[in-house]
C-alpha cells in the first residue's frame, strides 16, 4: 500500500512524458516539411544572438514595462524548476523534501528565494491578465486574436497563477505541519511568503492540513506535467522555440532578399553566359515561390512555432496601423495553423497556405519596411514568408496586381519602372549644364 | 564657377581612365522631376569637392529592385546580370547612390550574382566629405535656429543599419535636429517600399504617408529631411495633403548641403 503514491506518480509522469515526446516528434517532422536551407555557418555569432536575444531578452526591453513583468515570469520559470527537480525525486522515491537535511540553511534560503520568485510570477500574471482583459491593450484585440488565441493566452496566465498558488499553499501547510511535529514533515526553517499568505491554514486539524498539503503537492506537479503538454499545442511553445529560433535567425542585413539560384541558371543561359555546376532545367513540378508550407524553408516553419502572438510586429506594421488587412502576426499564426493541419491531413487536402489562410490582399499590402522583423523579440521573419508568396503569385500565376504587371513591362521595355523612354534617361545632365 | 562636369564612364574609358567612384543615379534620380534636383545638387557637390566621379548615363538601367520585391525574380535577375556585365566591364570598384533601394540591391543582392562593389549611400558619402573637411559648412548660416526633422528610409535604416550618417550630415548644418516619436529602428515607413510605389495602397482607413507626415508635422520642424526618392514623393504628397507646403519643405540631404554651400 505505501508504494501506491510512488507508482501513481511514475505512471502519471510516464503518461505525460510519452504524450509530450510524441508531440515533439510531430512538431519536428512538421518543421522538416520545409525546404532545406543551410544555417550552420558563423556559429559564434549565432550563439551570441541566442544568448543576447533569447536568454538575455534584449529585444523585449524596447518596451520596458512588459519586459520587466515578463522577466519576472521567465526567471521564476527557470529557477523554480530547480525545486521541481526535488519534487520529482520525492515523488519517485517516496521521500519528502529530500534536499532539506542535506542543504540545511541553504535549503531555507533557496526556498525563500523561490517563493519570492513565485510571488513575482503571480504578480506579473495578474497584471498581464488585467492588460489583456481590462485595459485591453490594442495589440491584444486585433481580429486574429478573436477566439482560441485570446483564450489560450488567458489559460496560460491562469494556469501559471494556479501553479504558483499551489506551491505557496503547499509550503504554507508544510510549515504548520512541521511545528505540529507531524510525521515525515522534515524541518526546513521558515518561509516568509508562504507563511504570511497561508498562516490562516492553522485553523485546520492536522489530518485536514496533511490532505491540503498533499493535494497542493499533487496539483502542482501534475499541473506542471499537464502544462508542459499543453505548451506544445499552444503559443506558449516560445519558451523553448525562442532558443533555436534565435540561434538560426538570419545574419544578413535585413534588406537582403534570398537569391533564387534555380532562376540564376536559367537567366544565365538566356543571356548566353556560362553556367556553373548543374545546368539542367529545374525539375518538373517544381514551384517558384511559395504556395504552401512545404514551399517555405524549415526556418520559416520554425518561426511559426516560435511565435507567441505578442503582436509587437503588428503594432509596428505601417499597413496594419493604417487599417489594411495585413498583420505580420497573422501571417505567422496562419503558417502555424496550416502546418498543423498539414501534419494531420497531409498536403493534398485541397487547401493551401496562400489562398485558404493568407490572402493576396494581405501580402500585397506589405511595404517591406522590416518593422515587424525588427520588433520581434525572438527574431521571427514574417517578411520572408510574404516575399516568397509574392514570388508564387507573380511567377506561377502571373496574377500580380495590374499596376505591378505594368511596372514589370516598363522595366522590360524601358529599363525603368515608369513609362519613360530610354533616350530621356540622361536628360538631366543637359538640364543641369543649361542651369535648369 | 566653371562649367559643370558630368562625365560618363564611357567618356573616361575612351580616354583610358576610370572613375574613383561611380555615381549610380537611379531611375527616380534620372526621370522624377522632383528627385532630378537631388541628382543635380549631388553632382554640384561632387564637382565642387573635385572627386573623380562618373555616371553611366544612358547605359544605366533599373537595378531590378521593384520587380524583385513584387515577386518577379526573373526580371530582377535579368536586370541585375545585365547591370553587372556593364559594371564589371568598366571595372567599377566603388559606387555611391542617392537611392536607398538601389543602395540595398547593389550592396546586398548583386554579390551573389557576381557583382562585388564597395557601395555607399550618398548620406555616408556626404558625411565623409564633412569629416574630411572637404565640405566646410558655414556654422551659423541660414540653417541656424531652424528645426529639421529626419525621416528614416527603411531600406537605409532597418534594412542596412544606416542611422547615424544622415543625422551627422544634418547636425553639421548647425540646425536643430528634432526627432519624430518613431525614429531610427522604430521609424515608420513612408508607405512606398516593397513596390508599393508602383500601385495603389490596399484598402484601409488611412494612407501611410499621411500618418507619417502628421508625425513629422508634430515636431514643428520647417524642413523634413529625407534620403530616398520614394520617401521624397510620399512625404511631399503628405505635406500637400495637410496643406502645409508653404510652411514645411521636404528636402534631401544633398539639397540641404548644396544650399548651405551656396551651390543652388
Amino acid at each position: 500500500m505505501e508504494y501506491i503514491p510512488q507508482i501513481v506518480f511514475v505512471l502519471v509522469a510516464g503518461f505525460f512524458g510519452f504524450l509530450i515526446f510524441r508531440r515533439i516528434r510531430r512538431i519536428s517532422s512538421n518543421i522538416k516539411l520545409g525546404k532545406d536551407v543551410n544555417l550552420t555557418d558563423n556559429k559564434s555569432e549565432r550563439l551570441k544572438n541566442m544568448i543576447l536575444v533569447a536568454f538575455g531578452q534584449k529585444k523585449m526591453f524596447k518596451r520596458p514595462i512588459p519586459a520587466f513583468l515578463h522577466l519576472l515570469i521567465y526567471v521564476g520559470f527557470i529557477l523554480i524548476n530547480i525545486e521541481v527537480l526535488e519534487i520529482v525525486i520525492d515523488g519517485i522515491f517516496g521521500t519528502h523534501r529530500i534536499a532539506a537535511p542535506i542543504l540545511g540553511s541553504l535549503y531555507t534560503g533557496m526556498i525563500n528565494f523561490f517563493e519570492f520568485l513565485a510571488v513575482g510570477v503571480l504578480f506579473s500574471c495578474i497584471v498581464f491578465l488585467i492588460r489583456r482583459n481590462i485595459l485591453r491593450i490594442n495589440r491584444f484585440k486585433k481580429i486574429e486574436m478573436v477566439g482560441w488565441p485570446s483564450l489560450d493566452a488567458n489559460l496560460i496566465l491562469i494556469i501559471e497563477i494556479l501553479l504558483m498558488v499551489a506551491i505557496l499553499g503547499m509550503n504554507g501547510a508544510d510549515q504548520i505541519l512541521q511545528t505540529r511535529g507531524a510525521n515525515h514533515y522534515t524541518e526546513t526553517g521558515s518561509f516568509f511568503f508562504s507563511s504570511a499568505m497561508f498562516g490562516w491554514l492553522d485553523q485546520f486539524e492536522t489530518s485536514t492540513l496533511i490532505l491540503i498539503e498533499r493535494a497542493a503537492w499533487w496539483f502542482h506537479i501534475v499541473g506542471i506535467f499537464a502544462f508542459a503538454l499543453y505548451v506544445t499545442y499552444s503559443k506558449h511553445l516560445h519558451i523553448f522555440m525562442a532558443f533555436p529560433n534565435t540561434y538560426y535567425s538570419r545574419l544578413d542585413p535585413k534588406g537582403k532578399m534570398t537569391n533564387m539560384e534555380e532562376i540564376t541558371n536559367e537567366v544565365k543561359m538566356m543571356l548566353g553566359m556560362p553556367v556553373e555546376g548543374d545546368s539542367s532545367p529545374p525539375p518538373e513540378g517544381m514551384r517558384f515561390g511559395a504556395k504552401d508550407v512545404n514551399d517555405l524553408t524549415w526556418k520559416n516553419l520554425m518561426d511559426a512555432y516560435a511565435c507567441t502572438e505578442c503582436g509587437r510586429c503588428t503594432s509596428e506594421c505601417p499597413a496594419n496601423l493604417t487599417g489594411k488587412k495585413l498583420s505580420p502576426r497573422k501571417i505567422m499564426m496562419d503558417t502555424r495553423d496550416r502546418l498543423e493541419d498539414v501534419g494531420k491531413n497531409g498536403l493534398d487536402d485541397g487547401k493551401s497556405l496562400l489562398g485558404d489562410y493568407i490572402t493576396k490582399e494581405e501580402i500585397n499590402a506589405c511595404t517591406n519596411c522590416n518593422a515587424c522583423v525588427e520588433a520581434c523579440p525572438v527574431n521571427i521573419n514574417p517578411l520572408d514568408i510574404i516575399l516568397q508568396t509574392r514570388r508564387y503569385v507573380a511567377m506561377e500565376e502571373s496574377a500580380a496586381p495590374e499596376s505591378w504587371n505594368m511596372m514589370f513591362q516598363n522595366v522590360e521595355t524601358n529599363f525603368a519602372p515608369w513609362k519613360f523612354g530610354v533616350q530621356d534617361r540622361f536628360n538631366w545632365s543637359n538640364e543641369l549644364k543649361e542651369g535648369k | 564657377m566653371s562649367e559643370i562636369q558630368i562625365p560618363t564612364v564611357a567618356d573616361l574609358a575612351a580616354k583610358g581612365e576610370k572613375p574613383e567612384v561611380l555615381f549610380w543615379v537611379g531611375c527616380a534620380g534620372s526621370y522624377d522631376d522632383r528627385y532630378k534636383s537631388v541628382t543635380k545638387a549631388f553632382v554640384k557637390i561632387l564637382n565642387k569637392v573635385g572627386v573623380k566621379f562618373a555616371v553611366l548615363g544612358p547605359e544605366e538601367t533599373c537595378t531590378g529592385d521593384p520587380a524583385r520585391r513584387a515577386g518577379n525574380e526573373f526580371l530582377f535577375q535579368m536586370q541585375a546580370m545585365s547591370n553587372i556585365q556593364v559594371l564589371n566591364g568598366y571595372e567599377i570598384k566603388k559606387i555611391v547612390t542617392a537611392c536607398p533601394h538601389c543602395f540595398n540591391t547593389l550592396k546586398n543582392e548583386y554579390p551573389e550574382l557576381g557583382g562585388n562593389y564597395d557601395v555607399i549611400h550618398h548620406s555616408q558619402f556626404l558625411q565623409e566629405l564633412i569629416n574630411d573637411g572637404k565640405v566646410e559648412l558655414k556654422g551659423g548660416g541660414e540653417f541656424k535656429g531652424r528645426k529639421i526633422t529626419y525621416h528614416d528610409s527603411c531600406f537605409l535604416g532597418r534594412a542596412n543599419n544606416v542611422y547615424s550618417a544622415p543625422r551627422a550630415v544634418l547636425e553639421a548644418l548647425d540646425a536643430e535636429l528634432v526627432e519624430m516619436k518613431r525614429c531610427k529602428t522604430k521609424g515608420l515607413c513612408c508607405g512606398a517600399g516593397g513596390a508599393q510605389m508602383f500601385k495603389d495602397a490596399e484598402p484601409g482607413n488611412k494612407e501611410v504617408n499621411v500618418e507619417r507626415t502628421e508625425e513629422a508635422l508634430e515636431t514643428k520642424a520647417d524642413t523634413i529631411a529625407v534620403a530616398c526618392p520614394f520617401c521624397m514623393t510620399m512625404m511631399s504628397d503628405g505635406v500637400k495633403n495637410k496643406e502645409k507646403e508653404s510652411s514645411v519643405k521636404v528636402k534631401d540631404l544633398a539639397e540641404l548641403i548644396a544650399e548651405s554651400e551656396g551651390l543652388d
